[in-house]
């Protein structure tokens, strides 16, 4: 049952994420991975929320390996994040390339603690 | 001549939303199957491997790591070495691996650990994760290119 809520999260979150990326090259192109760094920040901010929903008890285990281990985890990317950083530092755009990855992280962590603090609000 | 076919092709275009979308879905469907066997893998070694309370989270780490490792050599390989099916990169990359690795674990691991006060961990954690996920991925595309098309020896 376990293994069954994260593979439907997950057949859920990775399509998400591959839409969510195309939906946003085509508006903002393809020079800067936005569309990652979106899909990336907003699973840390829902990641956030709900491990903070479950610290308080107001989610369980259930509903984290579904939205947490299965959404969360395949909506969001390392793996693409890196390798569109890479290729970014390999066409030359080296500063694009470090900027992609602090911004990434900041707001990444920044979202991890915004939904965090709003669990707290809402549910503690 | 020319124009009735210049005509037609205006048409199709301007009425045709849903052919697009039938030409994704099956992208779609590679994405979702190779995300559900991605996120399996990675549900597995972080079972095999629970994150110590207050530790450096090993498991989320690692699995950063070599799945961007295995994208760094698939991606010179689909690119510059063969051209594949076009469902090989939508199911190996953005769905297998895409949902192997993880970024909102890494960003709430580190929130965990420095809110319960382990600072130490988390900054760590939030450091050595991208410096080795990028290390990985261009040194994997590195060795890859190199062995498979002989490019770039002087740059390894």
């Amino acid at each position: 049952m376990n293994w069954l809520l994260v593979v439907a999260g997950a057949m859920a979150g990775a399509p998400l994420r591959y839409l969510t990326d195309r939906a946003v090259q085509s508006r903002l192109g393809p020079a800067l991975p936005w569309g990652t760094f979106a899909v990336n920040v907003a699973g840390s901010l829902v990641l956030g929320l709900l491990t903070g929903a479950a610290a308080a008890g107001a989610a369980g285990p259930r509903l984290q390996l579904l939205l947490g281990t299965g959404l969360c985890g395949a909506l969001t990317t390392y793996s693409t994040f890196s390798y569109e950083t890479l290729r970014l530092a390999e066409k030359g755009a080296v500063r694009y390339a470090a900027v992609n990855v602090a911004a990434s992280v900041a707001a990444g962590l920044g979202a991890a603690f915004a939904g965090a603090e709003l669990a707290r609000a809402v549910w503690a | 001549m020319t124009a009735p076919e210049a005509e037609g092709v205006r048409v199709r275009r301007a009425a045709s939303p849903r052919p697009a979308w039938r030409a994704q879905a099956p992208v779609v469907a590679a994405v979702a199957c190779g995300g559900g066997i991605g996120a399996t893998v990675r549900y597995a070694v972080s079972l095999a491997w629970p994150a110590p309370a207050g530790g450096f989270p090993w498991a989320t780490f690692l699995i950063n790591v070599v799945g961007c490792a295995v994208m760094g050599a698939f991606m010179v390989v689909i690119t510059e070495v063969r051209t594949p099916h076009r469902l090989v990169r939508p199911f190996f990359g953005t769905g297998v691996l895409g949902g192997f690795t993880t970024f909102s674990t890494y960003a709430v691991d580190i929130q965990r650990l420095i809110d319960a006060g382990h600072a130490r961990a988390g900054l760590a954690c939030l450091a050595a994760t991208p410096l080795a996920a990028l290390t990985a991925v261009g040194l994997a595309a590195a060795a890859t290119r190199r062995l498979l098309t002989g490019k770039g020896k002087n740059s390894l």
